[in-house]
């Protein structure tokens, strides 16, 4: 062979291998920086920055949970035998209440007194707990520091409160999330599902050419329409007929998630099932309808099962582009981080909860961590169904 | 009991502008293979097709004429086109099995035309497949799918099927086109036997087929039917010097 068209074939194979690895290898990183923020959770406590949480130092507990301090500091926790203490009601302090305690002339000039004020009151009150900025903290402090525990992979995922907000220590439940975001997809595939299938068999077994020829670009128009637009639609449109309809107080509710997220995974649905309806050997329709069987007969009998793999992709990938959607969702659901129990409550998902509260999380921070394990969640959600589209798709009868 | 089983009356066709079929005049008796020959794109297959009205499913199809089947006219508004598709079995070029199994392949037809009894189709099924000759090779796997077996045995179920639905004529699209030789002979053999039973017309591009099986051949040419007469004579004796050509391999 001519040595420099050799020479060109390995440069052009070596710029291949290249760009293939290139892509590769950013995908996996990214994967990977998803999985190092987000496994950082786990990794410490939900407490503020520069925040401690001091007690009595005749207190035996040993260390608690950021969901007890939360608890404790909403009343919710009276007692600590409750977080296994002494028989002792608890008293919750936070900086502002125990300042708050002391004359300005006792404080003296800069607050130059309180941490010895903050000291004493701590050791001379059996059942306080207080939450003290550490620069308040006197370096000698007699007084007991609960460490607080870990957050637990089983607490986040379980947790039922999703409140990143809570002072002086946060809760990240993402329960009602993943909760969310289910309800919030079933209900947009049990509606987008026969009524794609059924445009998809019309389109394909039904409709002539020519009609068509003009349906089907129409349709796979609907796909390219920006999801803030169907958010937009939904929420002048779509939310307000709800609240009218069902005689709601609002009407951003999980069925109004779940009507824009059907509307949005209709293209992907019909497109995808309609293909597969096609790909049937015009040679088996043939042989069905020359064996005496009715058109309906043929689709039900013949088609239909011929293209049961191709469909159920187009309903699990119509799941999963609901499952992964967030601006829409954003805008219709709610957004209120509760367990539903109707489609006529608001819910909150996890893609919206992550675009809703990143702007507002400090860089590197334990929210931040939270917000990077819900993206965990989804990953692994919208990995389980894109395994099952390749599952369903190579298996054949 | 009309004379003929099959005739074709004066049938002009038209894809749009043009003419695929010119004046058919043709005629089959009982119990007879008739075999349709000629070159690609002369109208065979399109007037095989015709039988049992399958060119209905295709768009912008016109004609003019009349077939009778049994003696009774296949285009008659009253006609159930399902029922007739039943009585007019086709076997098609390449086999096409459903993805099912070999079982229910063959009780496809059965079910389609709303036969339940399960010891009648049983009954159906297994006769079937012992006429296409296949039950020797698949009487262990019949709940096995139909797409494990070969091209041949395909091809047989495919007839197995089409046998077991009792079609009163029995249409075959150049059916062991797509075969190996051997597979090739089982099919003809097959036809063979057949014969006794049912009437056949089957379109081949294969002449020492066509001489091999068939009682009569027809030779198609530019959608006209040239002339058509006892296979023997066609191929020893053709009136029409275009038959000849063809036969004699000077075109085609």
């Amino acid at each position: 062979m001519n040595p420099l068209k050799r020479f060109i074939e390995k440069i052009t194979r070596g710029v291949l291998f290249t760009s293939s690895m290139v892509t590769s290898v950013t995908v996996l990183l990214v994967v990977l920086f998803l999985f190092k923020e987000g496994i950082g959770l786990f990794n410490q406590n939900s407490v503020e920055k520069h925040l401690v949480i001091a007690v009595n130092s005749e207190n035996p507990v040993s260390a608690i949970s950021s969901t007890d301090v939360k608890s404790i500091f909403n009343q919710d926790i009276t007692n600590w035998k409750q977080v296994g203490g002494k028989d002792l009601e608890i008293l919750p302090r936070s900086i502002d209440e125990l300042a708050a305690q002391f004359t300005e002339e006792q404080l003296g000039e800069g607050f130059k007194n309180l941490s010895s004020l903050i000291e004493t009151y701590i050791l001379e009150t059996p059942g306080v707990i207080a939450s003290i900025p550490d620069s308040y903290l006197k370096n000698d402090f007699k007084g007991k520091l609960i460490p607080l525990k870990k957050i637990s992979l089983k607490e986040f995922l379980t947790g039922t409160e999703w409140i990143p907000t809570a002072h002086p220590a946060a809760v990240f439940g993402a329960w009602p999330l993943i909760l969310g975001t289910l309800w919030v997809s079933l209900g947009a595939i049990l509606l987008a599902l026969p009524i794609g299938l059924i445009t998809a068999i019309y389109m394909s077994e039904v409709a002539g050419q020519r009609f068509r020829n003009i349906l089907k670009p129409v349709i796979e128009l609907l796909s390219g329409i920006p999801s803030v637009v169907y958010g937009f639609f939904g929420l002048v449109v779509l939310v307000p007929l709800i609240q009218k309809l069902f005689k709601l107080g609002v009407g951003e509710t999980a069925l109004a998630g779940s009507i824009v997220l059907a509307i949005m995974s209709l293209p992907t649905i019909i497109t995808i099932a309609e293909d597969a309806l096609r790909t049937t050997p015009r040679a088996l329709k043939e042989a069905s309808l020359a064996l005496g069987a009715s058109h309906w007969q043929t689709l039900v009998r013949v088609i239909i099962p011929y293209a049961k793999s191709g469909i159920i992709a187009a309903v699990i990938l119509g799941i999963g582009r609901a499952v992964g959607e967030t601006m829409a969702v954003l805008m219709v659901t709610g957004n209120a981080s509760v367990i539903p129990h109707t489609f006529l409550e608001p819910v909150r998902t996890i893609p919206a909860t992550i675009a809703a509260e990143l702007g507002e999380a400090p860089f590197g921070g334990t929210h931040f961590k939270a917000l990077f394990a819900l993206g965990i969640i989804l990953f692994i959600m919208t990995f389980v169904f894109n395994t099952l589209v390749e599952t369903v798709k190579t298996k054949k009868i | 009991m009309p004379e003929y089983k099959v005739e074709v009356k004066n049938l002009d066709l038209f894809y749009g502008d043009f003419q695929a079929l010119k004046k058919i005049n043709f005629t089959a008796e009982p119990n007879t293979v008739s075999a349709f020959i000629g070159p690609s794109g002369c109208g065979k297959s399109t007037l095989l097709r015709m039988f049992n009205r399958m060119n209905d499913l295709i768009d912008g199809v016109r004609f003019t004429g009349e077939i009778y089947i049994d003696g009774k006219d296949v285009f008659a508004k009253s006609v159930d086109v399902d029922g007739l598709r039943k009585s007019v079995g086709m076997v098609f070029q390449k086999p096409n099995p459903f993805p099912k199994t070999i079982f229910e392949n063959v009780a496809y037809g059965l079910r389609v035309n709303g036969v339940n009894d399960k010891h009648f189709i049983e009954k159906q099924v297994i006769e079937a497949i012992k006429k296409a000759a296949l039950w020797d090779e698949v009487k262990d796997k019949l709940k096995k799918s139909a797409m494990e077996l070969s091209g041949g045995q395909q091809q047989r179920l495919c007839i197995a099927r089409t046998l077991a639905v009792e079609p009163a004529l029995i249409l075959m699209d150049e059916p062991a086109s797509a075969l190996d030789p051997i597979s090739t002979g089982k099919i003809e053999d097959l036809i063979f036997e057949l014969k006794n039973q049912y009437t056949i017309i089957i379109v081949t591009h294969n002449l020492q087929q066509a001489g091999r099986i068939s009682d009569y051949t027809a030779f198609f040419y530019l959608g006209e039917l040239v002339e058509w007469n006892k296979t023997k004579i066609i191929f020893t004796n053709p009136s029409d010097i275009r038959t000849q050509n063809y036969i004699t391999g000077r075109f085609g």
